[in-house]
């Protein structure tokens, strides 16, 4: 039995192996191809860049040029850690008040937010670009606000449901003990809230950087662009994507993530089963 | 204590109190009321009563991405939970490699849709050379383009969950129904599926609105081509709203409807899969 238990799990790891390579193959393709003259890259797509094929760093060169793919990738930056941290920030606070103190706002405040989790963003995307656009948030600044306004709803349910396991005795006592309601946050909640907060900064993370229609919508788009912005810039209207420029870019696209991910493995794994959960 | 509190409720409530209202509800609430309106921008806006809501049913491509969205939904959902949840399986059995294999799995997850939309492109554009076509030949080569990238970006992200479900449930109980002579075929039937009943929930939830929702993918992969064939409903959504003068008032109209189709789906979907959870 234990024998045949070993040579069974042997063939399953070696399946998966198989299937791991499958898996990660489009992005190998995808890198393997940034190294081929644009004009084999759709008339031969699976061979090797060898000898006339190979163009070495080239469309890299090219495709940041053409795109200005730094000023992307800061700006993708720049939009996602500072909405995060407002996010994360803002809303527990929210999440705290709606929990701890009970009336009305507090209840209509937290249906809204369950309310605002199942509305696509088709709905609203025409009046809030037009909003937006009225209240002058069309720089990379002025995203935030929009970002912590449409992400709260998550954010908040998620935050009040951590909020309500946490036992009231210690809050009393730390206001007996002469904080006020901003020290007791601060200093007592905030620390317990932690794993909640990693977990919301895993989901939210993930949302912003990869988002696309958003931003597109609502910055302004000729001085600001994030990365996906960029991509689907590169494809321009009407002439041929130069497929070069394409796969170079998505490289340097994929590869933060990447790095990200290999960084923050643990954390992410963790934050998408305590979301799963909690949502 | 609630006294105290609620003293500080600048602070506290009110920054995403206000950010809420500008990114939510008042978009929202004048998303509606603009549906029955004639408008190019806000301020322009004309009451014209249903008008926009009778105009989008003699809308032939809204038609078409309906049905296309919903086949597209259904058979996402079924292969992405089927196979998430046999990998799952497998994956708990203590294999060698299983961190490598579950790492590998769910990375496509945080790849955004429009980097992954061309990713595939290239791929599947490659293997469709061989035969003389592309992707954007007929809207069945779109459609299965879709199903194939939504696949690969998903499963890994349902099978985390359906490890964690897997592993929650107490060895005791596969070993009690192993000593009353169960086979792994009952075993699965009755003790594994009723176990990981809320992982199911969570996952039918999450593919049901992705699948649903779905925008980037489709705009990156085929952008609706051939001429709107493999359009899901947010891209028509989206196209009738910027590609079309005139119509941006039926845009919003589709998106009110849209939008009551995702709650309808997502309601009842809760309450189907929460009556069979187990109580534990």
């Amino acid at each position: 039995m234990g024998v045949r238990k070993a040579k069974h799990g042997w063939i399953l790891t070696i399946l998966f192996a198989l299937i791991s390579i499958a898996w990660v193959f489009p992005i190998v393709l995808v890198a393997i191809n940034s190294f081929k003259k644009k004009v084999y890259i759709s008339r031969q797509p699976f061979s090797i860049p060898v000898d006339k094929m190979f163009v070495k760093f080239e469309n890299y060169v090219r495709g940041i040029e053409r795109i200005h793919f730094f000023d992307a990738f800061k700006n993708s930056l720049f939009i996602t850690v500072f909405s995060v941290v407002a996010i994360i920030l803002c809303t527990s606070m929210c999440a705290w008040y709606i929990s701890r103190v009970n009336s009305k706002f507090s209840k209509g405040m937290y249906c809204l937010c369950l309310f605002s989790m199942i509305v696509p963003f088709q709905m609203v995307m025409f009046t809030l670009s037009k909003l937006a656009n009225m209240l002058h948030l069309y720089s990379p600044v002025g995203i935030i606000p929009v970002y912590l306004g449409f992400g709260a709803g998550l954010a908040v349910f998620m935050f009040c449901g951590f909020v309500k396991g946490i036992p009231l005795e210690i809050e009393e006592a730390a206001m007996i003990d002469g904080c006020n309601p901003l020290q007791t946050f601060f200093k007592v909640v905030l620390p317990i809230l932690k794993p909640t907060c990693i977990t919301v900064t895993i989901l939210q993370t993930m949302w912003i950087w990869n988002d696309y229609l958003l931003p597109y919508l609502v910055l302004d788009i000729k001085r600001w662009k994030t990365i996906p912005i960029a991509i689907q810039y590169l494809k321009g209207g009407y002439g041929s994507v130069d497929m070069g420029a394409m796969m170079a870019m998505l490289v340097l696209a994929i590869i933060p993530i990447i790095v990200f991910y290999m960084a923050c493995q643990k954390y992410i794994i963790e934050g998408v089963v305590a979301g799963a959960v909690k949502g | 204590m609630q006294k105290s509190i609620k003293k500080y409720f600048p602070i506290f409530a009110l920054p995403t109190l206000v950010a809420f209202t500008i990114g939510f509800l008042v978009p929202f609430i004048m998303g509606i009321y603009l549906s029955f309106c004639k408008f190019t921008t806000v301020t322009d806006a004309k009451f014209v009563g249903i008008s926009n809501y009778l105009k989008i049913f003699t809308d032939k491509t809204f038609i078409h991405a309906l049905w296309y969205t919903a086949l597209f939904t259904i058979v996402s959902v079924v292969l992405i939970n089927v196979l998430a949840f046999a990998i799952a399986m497998l994956l708990t059995k203590g294999i060698s490699g299983t961190n490598v294999f579950r790492t590998v799995f769910f990375m496509p997850n945080l790849i955004g849709g429009i980097v992954l939309g061309y990713t595939w492109q290239l791929l599947l554009n490659g293997i469709l050379a061989h035969f003389q076509k592309t992707l954007t030949y007929s809207s069945t080569y779109g459609f299965w383009g879709l199903v194939i990238l939504m696949c690969w970006q998903q499963i890994g992200y349902m099978m985390i969950i359906y490890i964690a479900g897997i592993q929650n449930i107490p060895g005791e109980l596969i070993e009690a129904a192993k000593i009353d002579g169960a086979t792994s075929g009952q075993i699965l039937k009755n003790v594994t599926i009723p176990m990981v009943m809320p992982s199911i929930t969570i996952c039918t939830f999450l593919t049901l609105t992705n699948g649903f929702k779905l925008f980037d993918q489709n705009l990156a992969l085929t952008n609706g081509e051939p001429s709107n064939m493999s359009e899901l409903l947010a891209l028509n959504i989206f196209n009738t709203f910027y590609g079309r003068t005139g119509w941006e008032g039926v845009g919003q109209a589709k998106a009110v409807i849209f939008f009551i189709l995702v709650a309808i789906i997502a309601v009842i979907q809760m309450r189907l899969t929460r009556d069979k959870e187990v109580q534990q």
